[in-house]
C-alpha cells in the first residue's frame, strides 16, 4: 500500500478541485496515512473468489412509465445561482488564455 | 410542573391521542414546543434554523380538518417534527451545516417531506449535524457546536446530534435524521433516545443529500420504541424517484412495538453478536447492555451466541466505500448552479475550474476535505481494485455472516457504542479516534440491515447507554418487538422513561 506523500496530496487536491493550503496538505498527510494504515486490512480478506457488493438490497433495474412530469420551473432553477443573467447561469470563462 | 413542560414530555403518541380526544390542538402543541425551543436553545444549540410561521400554519391547516378527513390521516398527524439539516425542504434554507450551502433554499422537498406534509405533521425546524453528515459528535457543523443535554460538556453524538437533542431536550417530539455509519444510532445511544435506521432502500433517499449513497438511510429519531415505528410508516414506502426504494408496503412496525410492549418473547430467539464488544468497550456500557440481556431472557427470549467473523473488517471497509463515495457525490458542489462561489485571488486565472477550487477550499471544512481526497485516491486508476474493489468484497463477506446469524436467530444484539457521550474536544484532533466511535454502527449500514438503539440506562457518570437491534433486510418489523419488550420491561425498573433522571433546567419557567 503506497503512502500519501506531498506530491500526491497536491494532486488529488487538483483532481478533486480543491485549492488546498500548504498547513492542510502538511497536516492531512499525516492524518491521511494513520488512515491507511488502519483501513487496508480490507485486502487481507479480498480475495479472487469472492464478489464485490455495491447495493446491499440488489433490486431489479426497472424504467419509469413514460409519463410528462411538471420539473422545476426556470426560475425556480435559477433560485440557488451565485449569479444569473437573462435566465441563465453565469459561469467563469472556461479556458485560461487571456 | 408547568402544563406546557407536562404536555412536551408526552410521547408522540400520546400528544396524538390528546388530539384525537380533542384535548389539546396541533397548534397548542406546535406552541408548547416553540416555547421550549426559545428557553433551550441558548444552552443546546440543536437547531439551525427554526420554522416557527410555517409550523404554525401546518397545525392551523391541521386543526382546520374536518373529524372524517382527520381519522383518514396516519396516527401521528398533527403532532410536530424537526428535520435534520440534511434533508431539502422547499422554501426553508438547507445547508447540510456547511458554508458551501449557505443561504440555500430549496426549490423542492425531499419525498419524505412531502409524506409528513401530507400526513399534516408541522415542521419545527433543521437540526444541526456535523457537516454534509461526517462524523461523529456534530462537532464538524461548519455554524454551531450542539450540546448533549445530560450533560451540557458532552457532544451529543453525530452526524445527528440536533435531533438528537432536539428529541432528548423536549424541543421536539420526533426527529427525522439520516444514518451512513450510525448517524441516528449512535446519537441516541448517546441521548437516551431511540434511533432508527430502516432496511437500505425501505425509506426513500429522495431530497436526502447524498453523502455515500450505497449506505445512506433516512430514519426516526424519537423517545419511544412505538413513536419511531409509527414515524416510519410514515415516511416509509416505495418512491419512484429512488432508484434503490424497496418496491414493497411498509412493514408492520406499529403492530409489532405494541405486541413487544406486552413483554412476551417466548419462541423468540436472538443472537448475541460475539465481535462487537470486549476490548475497547466501556466497563459500564458492557454492564448495562449485559442487565439488558437479562431482561431480555426473563421475558422469554432464548439469547444465543452468534459469530460473524468479518466484522473486524467493517470498519477498514466502511472508510474506504463512504469516502469514496462522498468525494463522487460531493463533486456536484462547484459553485455554479447553487451554494457558495468564491473567484480565485487577482493573480491566479478566473477560470471556472479555478473558481471550483477556491470556492471548495472556502466553503468544506477540514473533515470533508479529508474524505474527499481519502475518497478521490480510493478510486483512482491503480488504487482502485486494492481499496475500493476489495471493500465491496468485504461488503459481501459481512452480508454472508449476518445471512448465516439470522438462519440461527430472529434479531441480532450488541452495545450500540463503545463509549458514552464524550467532551468538546476529546476526539476532534485525532479522525481514528472519532472513527472507532461507530464500530457497532457500521456494519448494518455495509449489510442494509435495518437497526435501531434504544436507551439502556445511565453510566457510573449518569450517561445514557444505548442497546441495538439489528433484524434481517426488509423485515424492520422483527426488531421492533423485543425493542419495546426490552424498553417496557426498563422503564418498569426505572420507574418510568430514562429521561426521568436527566436536568431539564430549560423547561423550569415555561409558562410562567
Amino acid at each position: 500500500m503506497s503512502t500519501f506523500t506531498r506530491e500526491e496530496i497536491t494532486h488529488l487536491g487538483d483532481l478533486a478541485r480543491i485549492a488546498l493550503t500548504e498547513k492542510e496538505i502538511v497536516r492531512m498527510q499525516d492524518e491521511l496515512n494513520s488512515i491507511a494504515e488502519s483501513i487496508n486490512t480490507v485486502q487481507e480478506v479480498a480475495t479472487d473468489d469472492v464478489q464485490p457488493t455495491a447495493n446491499p438490497v440488489p433490486l431489479e433495474a426497472y424504467l419509469r412509465p413514460d409519463v410528462a412530469q411538471k420539473p422545476l420551473t426556470q426560475e425556480q432553477a435559477l433560485s440557488g445561482a451565485p449569479v444569473k443573467e437573462d435566465g441563465m447561469f453565469v459561469a467563469p470563462r472556461i479556458l485560461g488564455e487571456e | 410542573m408547568s402544563d406546557t413542560a407536562a404536555l412536551v414530555q408526552l410521547t408522540a403518541a400520546e400528544m396524538a391521542e390528546k388530539i384525537r380526544n380533542k384535548e389539546v390542538t396541533s397548534r397548542e402543541l406546535v406552541e408548547a414546543h416553540l416555547a421550549v425551543i426559545e428557553a433551550a436553545e441558548p444552552q443546546l444549540q440543536a437547531f439551525l434554523k427554526v420554522s416557527a410561521q410555517e409550523a404554525l400554519a401546518q397545525a392551523d391547516e391541521f386543526d382546520a380538518l374536518s373529524d372524517e378527513d382527520k381519522a383518514k390521516l396516519p396516527e401521528l398527524a398533527g403532532v410536530p417534527i424537526a428535520i435534520k439539516d440534511m434533508i431539502v425542504t422547499e422554501g426553508i434554507e438547507t445547508t447540510a451545516a456547511s458554508r458551501i450551502l449557505e443561504g440555500w433554499v430549496p426549490p423542492y422537498d425531499a419525498t419524505v417531506i412531502e409524506r409528513l406534509k401530507a400526513a399534516h405533521m408541522p415542521i419545527l425546524g433543521k437540526t444541526n449535524l456535523d457537516e454534509f453528515a461526517m462524523g461523529s459528535s456534530t462537532e464538524h457543523s461548519a455554524y454551531q457546536n450542539t450540546m448533549n443535554p445530560w450533560n451540557t460538556e458532552c457532544v451529543p453524538g453525530g452526524s445527528g446530534g440536533g435531533s438528537a437533542a432536539a428529541v432528548a431536550g423536549f424541543e421536539a417530539p420526533l426527529a427525522l435524521g439520516t444514518d451512513t455509519g450510525g448517524s441516528i444510532r449512535q446519537p441516541g445511544a448517546f441521548t437516551g433516545t431511540v434511533g432508527v435506521k430502516p432496511t437500505y432502500g425501505a425509506v426513500s433517499r429522495y431530497g436526502a443529500i447524498a453523502m455515500a449513497s450505497s449506505l445512506d438511510q433516512i430514519g426516526p429519531a424519537t423517545r419511544s420504541v412505538l413513536d419511531s415505528a409509527l414515524l416510519y410508516e410514515v415516511i416509509g414506502g416505495h418512491d419512484k424517484r429512488d432508484s434503490t426504494s424497496i418496491p414493497e408496503p411498509v412493514r408492520p412496525a406499529a403492530e409489532a412495538a405494541r405486541e413487544g410492549a406486552k413483554r412476551d418473547l417466548k419462541g423468540m430467539k436472538v443472537g448475541l453478536i460475539k465481535e462487537i464488544g470486549g476490548e475497547g468497550f466501556q466497563q459500564d456500557v458492557l454492564d448495562r447492555f449485559n442487565e439488558c440481556v437479562k431482561l431480555l431472557e426473563d421475558m422469554g427470549a432464548e439469547v444465543v451466541e452468534v459469530s460473524c467473523p468479518h466484522i473486524g473488517y467493517a470498519l477498514s471497509a466502511y472508510y474506504i466505500v463512504m469516502p469514496s463515495e462522498a468525494s463522487s457525490n460531493l463533486a456536484r458542489y462547484d459553485g455554479m448552479r447553487y451554494g457558495l462561489r468564491v473567484m480565485p485571488p487577482v493573480d491566479v486565472p478566473q477560470t471556472a475550474a479555478n473558481m471550483m477550487s477556491y470556492t471548495r477550499e472556502a466553503g468544506f471544512g477540514d473533515e470533508v476535505k479529508r474524505r474527499i481526497i481519502l475518497g478521490t485516491y480510493a478510486l483512482s486508476a491503480g488504487y482502485y481494485d486494492a481499496w475500493y474493489g476489495s471493500a465491496q468484497k468485504v461488503r459481501t463477506l459481512i452480508i454472508d455472516d449476518f445471512n448465516k446469524a439470522f438462519d440461527q436467530v430472529d434479531v441480532l444484539i450488541c452495545p450500540t457504542a463503545p463509549t458514552t457521550a464524550f467532551k468538546f474536544g476529546d476526539k476532534i484532533e485525532d479522525p481514528m479516534a472519532m472513527y472507532v466511535n461507530d464500530i457497532a454502527t457500521i456494519p448494518a449500514n455495509l449489510a442494509g440491515l435495518p437497526a435501531m438503539s434504544i436507551p439502556a440506562g445511565l453510566s457510573g457518570d449518569g450517561m445514557p447507554v444505548g442497546f441495538q437491534f439489528l433484524a434481517p433486510q426488509k423485515r424492520d418489523e422483527v426488531m421492533y418487538k423485543p425493542a419495546a419488550a426490552l424498553e417496557a420491561a426498563l422503564e418498569e425498573q426505572w420507574g418510568g422513561p430514562v429521561w426521568k433522571s436527566m436536568n431539564t433546567p430549560w423547561l423550569e419557567g415555561l409558562n410562567k
